[in-house]
């Protein structure tokens, strides 16, 4: 009721479709309202001042290598982000993610020792990565369990499933790997980057102009219109959990890549990194809203952080405290918007 | 206004994010009193109440209870001074029993501080619902076992749990069926007789003219003024709401003479209903009445294949369908506008144009990707015939007043290019003016060869609207009157089962 009023007033005569405003739309978050939002300008206005504080402390930052360092490092929580905010669109989770690192990172690893053609390896694993999604999505969209329990179910038992497969650190041999996608660049920009990149738009493709990512963001507003819509819901949760799945093999892949060895042990607390910046981007669990654009303002923010604590040779201990601070502090701002 | 008034609202003002919600409205009401609240969508007075209530702080104006001026700062305070409001939108914990609901912050305790007394609680409950008349409720239930009728029920029962002065009632009747209206009429008089004052928010004008003391109409936010309605009448009250003559309410139907398009026979689902069997003619609108819980509304889900049927057979143009899912029921062009939008029927959060373009997305898309220039237009051109206001296709749903939300809902089933159409109560929480639109729309479409059953549970819309109606109670079938068979006695002795 208390927003009829002021619709009632603001009739505007022929102009239907508002065009224009593109960046300013970037800016604005989708989940309560389309005024301007000023914590979005806020964050903006932080991360710039973090920046020019950077350059005049520190003379390494605005490096080429530091800042190619930046992106590879940041690569990971991207592309493990983007499965992420898809997920939490439906108002689920997928806590898995970081043990699906592990385990395809291990396994491509394995994989080019024994010999196989890398391209073949890789696909391999990106299928492995779709097939743990598709049994979260089997459990959560047609027997339609919770989110949070099955997910930190294979959360478990996957880990268990990589440290079976190896409990020792396996080191790839085949050096066209690292070469490639570990350490190759085009230009000024790390190939694993690019990809990363290039994968934003094309969710925010899928997620704008497809039927199936309409229907995930319609699922997490209100799951009952969209079933009686007639639309699939069991089929596009699953499908949902399917491509977190595969971004996060994707991300495992290119942590070993760039890692040059994959450890069992690897992608332990991933997951928090990956729902902090969908949360920071704007992001609300429970579904109803987040942004692909945010998301990603998200991951730079958490990966500038990390590179700048390091950079001044602060504890990664002090570092995660900062991060939970961060998070709150996002949390707590955007709050009152909605 | 007098003295006497107990409640006094001096020149309440409030905006919203610089748009105008209340310009200094003066109400007053006196003890013992039934103040009627009306006016259309946006009118301003659920802010109003709000404010009342506590649950939004004013811009400017004086609030004066018993001649001295107070502060509301919250519902908390709200409540202290004995203020206490019944929103459209149910403040139940679904999981938690009726009574703990009823008792919720003032549940007796033991000896032992802090552990509950259950005998108490319930018994405490029960008679409260005694007290107000609303037996039959088993208070170990849980809320999320009672039906939306039941859930009202227990809402007022709440409210009346406690010392009170000012009871504010928003849209009370919306859920409830006729015999449950006059339970509701006769506790609201009990409490008047107790000298509370109730302030009674409603769009129905036979209720509040049947029911009010005296009726304050808003519009955008002013006072247009207060009646009594022994002075006034609907028209009037009607003129004050919308500040024009409406013209013709219901439209003038012609008998239609199009073939049979869909056939429901011997639909069965245990438990909820048996035995329904009509047919609905291309251009018809076929009326479902009956009272809250007859199963109209269980036949339409199954029908539209949201919930299954046991046994029995719907054809369509002749051809035997069975849907499994609302996706196949869609497919096949049959179209459901469910009764409560809020719950179902849209996804608040997202923009007109995804809502309206929800159920079309198989034909507005290819390999996937919609067809953006198609959707738009698609999108653009019902927000035109149905002039939804704003007409800005990325206003989000929840911006939109009630009536453009149904509109909305509405619009998406048109989208579908569906032949049967499927009306649960399409005009449940919509304005006066909004109301009259709709019902022209529905006729357009009739007279376009849809086919409409249209369910009500209010009987002037089944009069207007339906060449045929139908009555149901108890999960059958009990009665069929052509138009000019059809009079409100006969239908509500019919689904009442009372026999002439």
């Amino acid at each position: 009721m208390t927003n009829e009023s002021n619709v009632d007033n603001q009739v505007p005569s022929s102009n239907i479709v508002k065009k224009g405003n593109r960046v300013r739309n970037l800016l604005l978050s989708r989940g309560g309202n389309r005024r301007p939002n000023w914590v979005n300008f806020a964050f903006l206005a932080a991360f710039i001042i973090l920046l020019v504080v950077t350059a005049t402390m520190s003379d390494v930052f605005f490096t080429q290598r530091n800042l190619s360092n930046l992106m590879r490092q940041a690569v990971t929580n991207g592309i493990l982000s983007l499965g992420m905010l898809i997920v939490i669109l439906t108002g689920g989770i997928d806590l898995s993610v970081g043990p699906i690192v592990a385990l395809t990172a291990i396994m491509v690893a394995g994989f080019s020792n024994q010999g196989m053609p890398l391209p073949l390896a890789i696909l391999v694993c990106l299928g492995v990565g779709t097939a743990v999604g598709a049994v979260n999505g089997l459990f959560i969209a047609r027997f339609k369990l919770q989110p949070f329990i099955v997910t930190l179910a294979t959360l478990g038992a996957i880990r268990g499933l990589v440290y079976v497969y190896s409990d020792v650190p396996i080191t790839p041999i085949d050096p066209t790997f690292r070469a490639s996608l570990g350490a190759g660049m085009i230009g000024p920009i790390p190939i694993s980057a690019l990809i990363m990149l290039a994968s934003y738009p094309i969710v925010w493709f899928f997620l704008n102009r497809t039927r199936s990512g309409r229907a995930i963001v319609a699922i997490g507003g209100n799951v009952e219109a969209v079933r009686l819509a007639g639309i699939n819901v069991t089929w596009n949760i699953f499908l949902a959990y399917m491509l977190s799945g595969l971004f996060a093999a994707l991300a495992g892949v290119i942590l070993a890549s760039r890692l040059g060895i994959s450890q069992p042990s690897v992608g332990a607390g991933f997951e928090l990194d990956a729902i902090a910046a969908c949360v920071i981007g704007g992001a609300i669990l429970g579904g109803g809203g987040g942004s692909t654009f945010g998301t990603l303002a998200g991951v730079v923010a958490l990966g500038m952080i990390d590179n700048l604590l390091n950079l001044f040779n602060v504890q990664s201990y002090y570092q995660q405290i900062l991060k939970g601070v961060i998070i709150l502090v996002a949390v707590l701002a955007r709050r009152k918007q909605r | 206004m007098g003295n006497s008034d107990f409640l006094v609202m001096k020149g309440i003002s409030k905006s919203f994010d610089g748009t105008q919600a209340l310009r200094g409205v003066d109400f007053s009401a006196a003890m013992g009193e039934v103040h009627a609240i009306s006016g259309e969508n946006g009118a301003g007075k659920s802010t109003l109440m709000k404010i009342l209530s506590g649950a939004l702080p004013r811009d400017k104006g004086e609030i004066l209870l018993d001649g001295k001026s107070i502060e509301l700062g919250s519902p908390m305070r709200a409540r202290q001074l004995g203020i206490y409001a019944v929103y459209q939108e149910f403040s139940l914990i679904p999981h938690l029993t009726i009574a703990e609901n009823i008792l919720l912050g003032q549940m007796p305790t033991t000896r032992v501080n802090g552990v509950i007394d259950w005998k108490k609680t319930f018994l405490g409950a029960e008679n409260i619902l005694k007290e107000i008349g609303f037996t039959g409720i088993d208070v170990h239930k849980l809320v999320s076992q009672l039906s939306v009728s039941h859930q009202q029920m227990v809402e007022i029962a709440k409210a009346v749990a406690g010392p009170r002065k000012i009871l504010i009632l928003d849209e009370p009747s919306a859920v409830l069926s006729q015999e449950e209206l006059k339970r509701l009429f006769a506790l609201v008089r009990q409490l008047k007789e107790q000298g509370l004052i109730i302030l009674y928010i409603s769009h129905r004008l036979d209720e509040v003219f049947e029911i009010a003391d005296r009726i304050t109409v808003l519009k955008d936010g002013q006072l247009v003024g207060t009646v009594r309605p022994q002075e006034s009448d609907q028209n009037q009250l009607i003129r004050m709401m919308v500040g024009r003559n409406l013209g013709e309410i219901f439209p003038v139907r012609k008998p239609p003479s199009g073939e049979v398009a869909l056939e429901v026979k011997e639909l069965t689902l245990k438990n909820s209903f048996s035995d329904i069997s009509f047919s609905l003619r291309r251009g018809e609108i076929l009326g479902m009445f009956g009272l809250v819980g007859s199963g109209r509304t269980q036949v339409a889900r199954s029908i539209f294949g949201a919930d299954r049927f046991t046994s029995g057979e719907i054809r369509l143009n002749g051809k035997l369908i069975r849907p499994r899912s609302p996706r196949e029921a869609v497919s096949a062009g049959i179209a459901l506008l469910t009764e409560d939008r809020k719950r179902d029927g849209l996804v608040m959060n997202l923009s007109i144009r995804d809502n309206i373009s929800l159920a079309s997305y198989s034909h507005l898309s290819r390999f996937g990707v919609i067809d953006r220039n198609k959707q738009v237009g698609e999108v653009k051109k019902l927000v035109q015939d149905l002039d939804v206001r704003p007409p800005l296709l990325d206003q989000l749903a929840s911006h939109l007043s009630g009536g453009n939300q149904q509109k909305l809902v509405l619009a998406k089933w048109l989208m579908t290019h569906a032949r049967v159409l499927i009306l649960d109560e399409p005009t449940r929480g919509v304005d006066v003016a909004t109301k009259v639109e709709i019902y022209h729309i529905i006729d357009n479409l009739a007279r376009d060869g849809m086919c409409i059953l249209l369910i009500s549970s209010e009987l002037p819309e089944i009069l207007g609207m339906s060449d045929r109606a139908l009555v149901m109670r108890e999960g059958r079938l009990v009665g069929e009157f052509p138009r000019s068979d059809a009079n409100e006695e006969r239908l509500l002795a019919s689904a009442a089962g009372v026999i002439q």
